[in-house]
């Protein structure tokens, strides 16, 4: 009976994270993090869609965007005859200001409405730092025109180096002319660190298999 | 602060050592609301620099604070022959040193395990129209 219940009461995807935990094969959590803008929930459309058929959220050139972790559950993963199944966890842009101004001039929104989205936005940034006490991995996903060693990405490391996850680093926005794949590989030398395009795809399964080998 | 410009406040590392973590994020924060820069002698752990952030975004308001502007330096290790070929960086470790100011008032760049360069801003156009308001 307590079978049925739990069965009637989740969405299937719930059921199989369910059934997994009930005979001991918990999946890895991975989290996607990185500053606003940087691409994160673009890769988790394509992984998902790639994998899953399905999509994870909305992608935006307004930063924070993504004000609400989202997790998709039991994606499977394989490369080179090598599987992974994981939980994917698209989380909101990490930062250490939020000025509603901006929004306001740089994105033309109504003083009203960037004044709720910095609200939600903060609230977001809470809401991931929290989930890294809860992921097993993350893909550290930073903007390759931008400088490496920004306090967020640094921040994030540093946590990860300090509890021991494995990471994977995306250097986003490859496609760029103005980007630097090579500053930050030489930044993170201690990291795998590949250069990708979520948005046109580009090199993407060598991410694919990079994930393999770090989060199996 | 009344008067017009930025305090800078260096703080020991001996008084850093007494403060437990959350006296000491409500020490930074309450400094830097008040547009207090400060150069930490003893610099912040990770999950320091985390809880800080996290703290920040409850303090943060439309009227009067949009956050932190924030660098910790850690020195590259030197002492291995992957260090010194590839300039690994200890993120996981302590920082030696960490300046944290308010966003509006603040702009630091990591310059190498050395030195952060600290540029105070002058008067911000956003500030003047919300004074002008
Ligand atoms: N040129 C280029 N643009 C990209 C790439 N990936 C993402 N973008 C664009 O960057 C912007 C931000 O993408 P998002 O996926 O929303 O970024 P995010 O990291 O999820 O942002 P938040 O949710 O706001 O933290 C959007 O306009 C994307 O189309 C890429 O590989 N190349
Ligand atoms: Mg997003």
């Amino acid at each position: 009976m307590a079978i049925g219940q739990k069965l009637k009461q989740n969405a299937p995807g719930e059921i199989f994270s369910w059934i997994s935990q009930v005979f001991g094969k918990e999946q890895a959590k991975i989290g996607i993090y990185g500053p606003p803008n940087a691409g994160k929930t673009t890769l988790a459309n394509r992984i998902v869609r790639d994998w899953a058929g399905d999509v994870m959220g909305a992608a935006s050139e307004v930063p924070h965007e993504t004000r609400r972790a989202r997790r998709k559950a039991n994606i499977q993963m394989s490369q080179d005859g090598k599987g992974l199944t994981l939980d994917i966890v698209d989380t909101p842009g990490i930062a250490t200001k939020i000025d509603f101004n901006d929004f306001v001039e740089e994105h033309e929104m109504e003083e009203n409405d960037a004044k709720d989205r910095a609200k939600e936005a903060t609230e977001g940034v809470v809401e991931a730092i929290r989930w890294l006490d809860d992921v097993d991995g993350i893909i550290l996903v930073m903007d390759a025109t931008t400088d490496p060693f920004n306090q967020v990405n640094v921040t994030i490391l540093g946590n990860l180096e300090a509890r021991r996850l494995p990471v994977v680093i995306a250097a986003n926005k490859i496609d760029l002319p103005e980007s630097s794949p090579a500053t930050l590989k030489n930044a993170f030398p201690q990291h795998p660190v590949v250069p990708i395009s979520a948005i046109s795809g580009y090199n993407i399964d060598q991410l694919y298999e990079t994930m393999v080998e770090n989060f199996s | 602060m009344s008067e017009n410009g930025v305090k800078i406040n260096l703080v020991s590392k001996s008084m850093l050592d007494e403060m437990s973590l959350q006296e000491k994020i409500q020490f930074i924060l309450t400094e830097v609301k008040q547009d207090v820069i400060l150069v930490l002698e003893e610099g912040l752990e990770p999950d320091e620099e985390a809880k800080l952030i996290e703290s920040t975004m409850f303090e943060i308001d439309p009227e009067s604070f949009v956050g932190i502007e924030m660098e910790s330096q850690r020195e590259m290790e030197a002492d291995s022959i992957i260090g010194k070929l590839f300039q690994r960086t200890p993120y996981g470790s302590r920082a030696s040193m960490t300046v944290v100011g308010p966003a509006d008032k603040l702009r630091t760049v990591y310059k190498d395990g050395n030195s952060i360069e600290a540029m105070v801003l002058e008067k911000q156009t956003a500030e003047a129209n919300g004074a002008a308001a």
